[in-house]
C-alpha cells in the first residue's frame, strides 16, 4: 500500500525523467484492473452474450448441451415483430412514454417551482415527504396501492360507496388498469424529478426574477419568459432520464398487474422477461435488442427537440 | 512519511448549498397546493403503517377504517415468529452492505485512474463503461443468469452480490468528483516520495466524503429494494431477501392475510426511512451533483 519507492526521482518539473511510462501505466491499471474484470465479467461479457444469442435458437434446455444450437439468423427478430402480444406490448408502452413522460414532468416541476416560491417553513418535511415514494421498495408499494385500487374492498372505491359510488375495478378493468399504472409511476417517481428541477431551478439568477417584476412581468410570464428557457439543459436531462425508464417500464406493472387484464398493461420489458421465463433465451435477447433500438430512439428524439430552442 | 501534507481543502466541485430565496411571505397560499401534494404522496404510507396494526377483517371492511378500531401487535408478531423475518433481514444487509463496500471501493479507484493517472486504454475504457449506462437491465438479465447458474452461485449470497459490485454509474460519479480535486496536492505527495496507493488512500478518498456519501446512500437503496434478480436468484427460503419474502408472500397467499403483508412492507420500508432522513441533505446534493452539470 505505501510503495515509496514508486516515485523516487519523479517530481512534478520532471514528470517523464527517471520514471518508466511502463511501470506507470502498471500502477494505474493496477487501480483500474478489479473494476475491469468484474465488468468485463458480469456486464460487457452478457451484453455480447446476448447479442450473439439473439442470432440463435438457445433455449433452456441446450445450457448443458450447446452443441445443440444453432444459428438461425435474424429469425428471433421477425418473429417477435410480427408477434401480436409483443405489438400490443410495443403499443403501451408507447403510452407510457407518450403520457407518462410529460405528466411526471409537469408535476416534478410543479413541486419544485412551488417550493422554490418562497417556502421556508418545513423545507426538509416538504423534500422528504414528496422523495419517499423514490426510496421506497416497489413491492411495499405494491402492497398499498393494490389494497388501494382493489375493487370491492379497496380504499378508494370502499369510500366512495360512502358517497353511494360504485367505483370502477382500477386495476381489473382492462379500460382503466393502464391509467391507473401510469398515475401509480407518476406518483412514485416526481419526487425524482422535484430534486433535479430543485438543483436546476438554483442555478437560475434571483435578480433575473426581480428585474422583471419591476418591469411588471405577472408570475406566468416570469415562469415562461424565464424559468422555462433557462431551465432547458435541466429539462433535456429530466426527459431523458425519465424517457429511459418509461421505455423500460417493469416493476410497477410487474407487481401491480403482471401485464394484465388482458394483456392492457403488458410492457416491453414485461414482455420480454416473460419470454425468458419461458425458457426462449435467444428469443429473450432479440427482444432486448429491440428494447435498446427504442431507448436510443426516444433519447435521440428529446435530444433533437429539447436541444434547439 | 510526516512530511505529507494534505490539507483539509475541499474539492472546488462540491455545488454551493441552496440558497433560501429572499420572497416576502406574500406567496403563503402556494402551501395550499403543496400541502395537498404531500398528504396525497405521504398518505398511502400513513395508512399503510395504521394498517399493520389492523386485523385482516378490519382492512377489508367496507366501509374502511382509517383508525385502526383495536389495535394490535399481532401483525408484527407473527412476522418474526411465523416467516423467518429476521433471515430475510439478513440476507438484505448482507447484500446490500456488500454491493455497497465493494462499488464504493472498486468505482473510486478506476475512478482515480481515469481522472488523474495515465495508461493507454483509457478513453476507450471510460467510453465502454459509460456506454453501459444506456443498455437496458433486461439485455444483460438472461446471460448473467446462465452465468451464475454455471458457477454454481443459484442461492448464494455470492450470486446476489456479484453481479452488482462494478456499476458504471459509480464510476462516473467518482471520476467527476475525484478530477476537481488540485493536481497540485497530489504531486506534493509525489514529490515527498509517497505511492499512488498510499495516494489514494490516505489523501484522495478522505477528500471524497460528498462523493462517497451519494454514491453509498444510492448504491445501498437500490441494492436493499432490488427485487428481480433476487426473486431469480434466491429460490429457497433461506435466501430469500425481503422484498422477495413479501413479494412471493403477496402472490402465493391470495391476499389473505394482507394485514401481515402491511406490516412486513413497514418493515421493509423503516430501516430505508431512517437513513433517508439521517443523509437526505447529502441524497439531494447528491444528485444535483450528477444530474446538473
Amino acid at each position: 500500500m505505501t510503495g515509496r519507492s514508486d516515485a523516487v526521482g519523479a517530481g512534478p518539473s520532471a514528470p517523464t525523467a527517471g520514471r518508466s511510462r511502463w511501470r506507470d501505466s502498471l500502477i494505474a491499471w493496477s487501480f483500474a484492473a478489479p473494476f475491469v474484470i468484474l465488468f468485463f465479467v458480469f456486464m460487457a461479457g452478457p451484453i455480447l452474450v446476448a447479442f450473439v444469442s439473439s442470432f440463435t435458437d438457445l433455449r433452456v434446455t441446450d445450457i448443458r448441451n450447446p452443441l445443440a444450437i444453432e444459428f438461425t439468423g435474424l429469425t428471433n427478430y421477425l418473429d417477435v415483430l410480427s408477434d401480436a402480444r409483443f405489438q400490443k406490448a410495443a403499443a403501451n408502452t408507447a403510452v407510457f412514454v407518450v403520457v407518462g413522460v410529460p405528466l411526471t414532468i409537469v408535476l416534478g416541476l410543479a413541486v419544485a417551482v412551488g417550493l422554490n416560491q418562497g417556502v421556508v417553513k418545513a423545507r426538509t418535511l416538504f423534500r422528504v415527504g414528496y422523495y419517499l415514494p423514490v426510496v421506497t421498495s416497489i413491492v411495499a408499494i405494491a402492497v398499498v396501492w393494490r389494497l388501494l385500487l382493489g375493487t370491492d374492498t379497496g380504499f378508494i372505491n370502499g369510500t366512495l360507496t360512502i358517497f353511494g359510488i360504485e367505483g370502477p375495478g382500477w386495476l381489473s378493468d382492462e379500460r382503466y388498469a393502464l391509467w391507473s399504472v401510469i398515475a401509480m409511476a407518476a406518483w412514485r417517481n416526481l419526487g425524482f424529478l422535484m430534486v433535479i428541477f430543485l438543483a436546476g431551478l438554483q442555478t437560475i439568477p434571483k435578480d433575473l426574477y426581480e428585474a422583471a417584476e419591476v418591469d411588471g412581468a405577472g408570475p406566468w410570464q416570469r415562469f415562461k419568459g424565464i424559468t422555462l428557457p433557462l431551465l432547458r439543459p435541466t429539462m433535456l436531462f429530466a426527459a431523458v432520464i425519465t424517457g429511459i425508464g418509461y421505455v423500460q417500464f417493469f416493476e410497477e406493472v410487474y407487481v401491480m398487474t403482471q401485464g394484465g387484464p388482458l394483456n392492457s398493461t403488458l410492457s416491453l420489458a414485461l414482455y420480454a422477461y416473460s419470454q425468458f421465463s419461458f425458457g426462449n433465451y435467444g428469443y429473450t435477447a432479440a427482444v432486448a435488442f429491440v428494447l435498446f433500438v427504442a431507448i436510443a430512439a426516444v433519447t435521440f428524439f428529446q435530444f433533437r427537440v429539447l436541444r434547439e430552442s | 512519511m510526516s512530511t505529507l501534507s494534505p490539507g483539509r481543502t475541499m474539492p472546488t466541485e462540491v455545488p454551493a448549498p441552496g440558497r433560501k430565496p429572499r420572497r416576502q411571505p406574500s406567496t403563503w397560499w402556494i402551501y395550499i397546493p403543496l400541502i395537498i401534494g404531500l398528504l396525497l404522496l405521504v398518505g398511502p404510507f400513513i395508512w399503510m403503517l395504521l394498517g399493520s396494526f389492523k386485523t385482516t377483517g378490519e382492512l377489508r371492511q367496507v366501509p374502511p377504517t382509517w383508525w385502526p378500531e383495536n389495535p394490535t401487535l399481532a401483525n408484527y408478531e407473527d412476522l418474526f415468529s411465523r416467516l423467518n423475518f429476521l433471515g430475510y433481514f439478513f440476507n438484505s444487509t448482507v447484500v446490500a452492505v456488500a454491493v455497497t463496500v465493494g462499488n464504493v471501493v472498486f468505482c473510486s479507484m478506476l475512478g482515480y485512474a481515469l481522472a488523474k493517472l495515465s495508461f493507454p486504454g483509457k478513453r476507450v475504457l471510460f467510453g465502454v463503461v459509460l456506454g453501459t449506462l444506456m443498455v437496458p437491465a433486461v439485455v444483460t438479465f438472461m446471460p448473467l443468469f446462465v452465468l451464475v447458474a454455471n458457477l454454481g452461485l443459484v442461492n448464494t449470497h455470492a450470486g446476489l452480490i456479484l453481479p452488482f459490485l462494478a456499476g458504471a454509474f459509480g464510476v462516473f460519479l467518482m471520476r467527476q468528483f475525484i478530477g476537481g480535486i488540485p493536481d497540485e496536492l497530489l504531486d506534493a505527495a509525489r514529490v515527498d516520495g509517497a505511492g499512488e496507493h498510499y495516494i489514494f488512500w490516505r489523501i484522495v478518498m478522505p477528500l471524497c466524503g460528498p462523493a462517497i456519501a451519494t454514491l453509498t446512500i444510492l448504491t445501498f437503496l437500490a441494492s436493499w429494494n432490488s427485487f428481480l434478480w433476487p426473486l431469480v436468484v434466491a429460490t429457497s427460503d433461506r435466501m430469500y431477501t425481503l422484498p422477495v419474502a413479501i413479494a412471493l408472500f403477496a402472490t402465493g397467499q391470495q391476499e389473505t392475510n394482507v394485514a401481515l403483508l402491511m406490516a412486513g412492507s413497514v418493515v421493509v420500508i423503516l430501516p430505508v426511512l431512517i437513513v433517508f432522513i439521517a443523509l437526505q441533505r447529502h441524497f439531494t446534493q447528491g444528485i444535483a451533483m450528477t444530474g446538473i452539470k
